[in-house]
């Protein structure tokens, strides 16, 4: 907003858009990368699709330099505590895309060692879907998360403070009970299933 | 030294119904009792010149039709002078399946020992080092058995759920 009796040069604004306005255009992604998504990712960071044009293109390999963590591929039970650490290893004001329906959900691996989906263990604001998602999909992801900041940052991280709407994914513990059984191998039709007794 | 020769030997070495033979394709195995494996694997190395451990596995055969015991360990070795290659299959069973490490015979039976206790939960006898290589440490199931779910027992729910407030 320009004021009258000052030059054309001089604008008014809020501390805080100003503050988002320089956050949201200077992104450092911490590239959690596990499986094929990564590569996408790193399709992205390279010159045919360019993530730079949106300034996210310093990315860092070690999370106290990073603002945004993208987390690329399945995460595995063993992982999550290294992923958690790495979060909570980065500084504040911090934001989480997560990349393609493995980091979402668990994707197709529904087994015993994968994590069904990040959000029920660190925060999320976005989600790409797609298996794994195109580099287009991700500068979706990083332009609606640019629009993000701009709409409800504060200087102060006042929105870091309030609690998540809803609550957590229910747990899946209970979807198994421990008397069911895999059916023996020998059958292809049935050789994955899980059987009652 | 063939194949024929090879067992030929081994026959005369430990008697001729010391072990029984199969034959699948161009796969030829061994299957012994628990109790000889070692000493028919050391003789394999040293006279018959099985210098290369190239696979060593295994396998739960509960509910498998006709099996008889429930655990299988495999070990596929290979002769680098011939390219002569010999399956040997042993079985053990519950409670305390048990097989004797053959880490003295073959270094690089370590990791393969561990990945198959990892999995199935048997035991190397004699092995150095014998804990988890895979999973984590604090894993108590042995998720490669058939009686195991597929989806767990809750462990990879098992973490604590760091919130925006948090963090």
């Amino acid at each position: 907003m320009a004021v009258e009796g000052l030059s054309e040069s001089v604008m008014v604004t809020q501390l805080d858009k100003l503050a988002n306005w320089v956050r949201k255009n200077s992104l450092w992604p911490m590239p959690f990368a596990t499986a094929c998504c990564g590569i996408e990712l790193m399709a992205t960071g390279a010159s045919r699709h360019d993530i730079a044009r949106f300034g996210a293109e310093a990315m860092r390999f070690t999370p106290r330099q990073c603002d945004l963590m993208i987390v690329a591929g399945r995460v595995a039970m063993k992982m999550l505590p290294v992923l958690q650490r790495i979060w909570l290893q980065m500084p504040e004001p911090k934001w989480c895309i997560s990349m393609g329906a493995c980091a979402s959900s668990g994707g197709v691996f529904d087994t015993y060692a994968v994590v069904q989906g990040i959000d029920r263990f660190i925060p999320v604001d976005v989600y790409v879907p797609g298996c794994p998602p195109r580099p287009e999909q991700l500068l979706q992801s990083v332009i609606d998360l640019q629009d993000k900041i701009q709409r409800t940052g504060t200087i102060a991280g006042k929105e870091f403070q309030i609690p998540a709407q809803g609550h957590p994914p229910r747990s899946l513990a209970v979807d198994v009970p421990p008397t069911e059984r895999m059916v023996a191998p020998g059958n292809y039709a049935t050789a994955t299933r899980l059987q009652s007794e | 030294m063939t194949r024929e020769e090879i067992v030929n030997k081994l026959r005369e070495r430990f008697g001729a119904d010391a072990f029984s033979t199969s034959e699948f394709r161009d796969n030829y195995r061994i299957i012994l009792p628990v109790e000889r494996v070692y000493s028919v694997l050391e003789y394999l190395k040293i006279s018959c010149g099985f210098d290369l451990l190239a696979e060593l596995g295994g396998a739960d055969y509960l509910q498998y039709p006709n099996a008889r015991d429930r655990y299988g360990v495999w070990y596929v070795l290979v002769n680098t002078t011939t390219g002569v290659r010999l399956i040997v299959k042993t079985f053990t069973n519950d409670p305390e399946p048990t097989v004797p490490s053959v880490y003295p015979l073959w270094k690089g039976a370590d990791w393969m020992e561990r990945e198959v206790y990892d999995m199935y939960g048997v035991v190397f006898d004699g092995h150095p080092d014998l804990r988890r290589i895979l999973l984590p440490d604090e894993f108590t199931s042995f998720p490669m058995r058939k009686d195991y779910p597929m989806r767990g027992r809750g462990e990879r729910h098992n973490f604590p759920i760091i919130s925006r407030p948090e963090s």
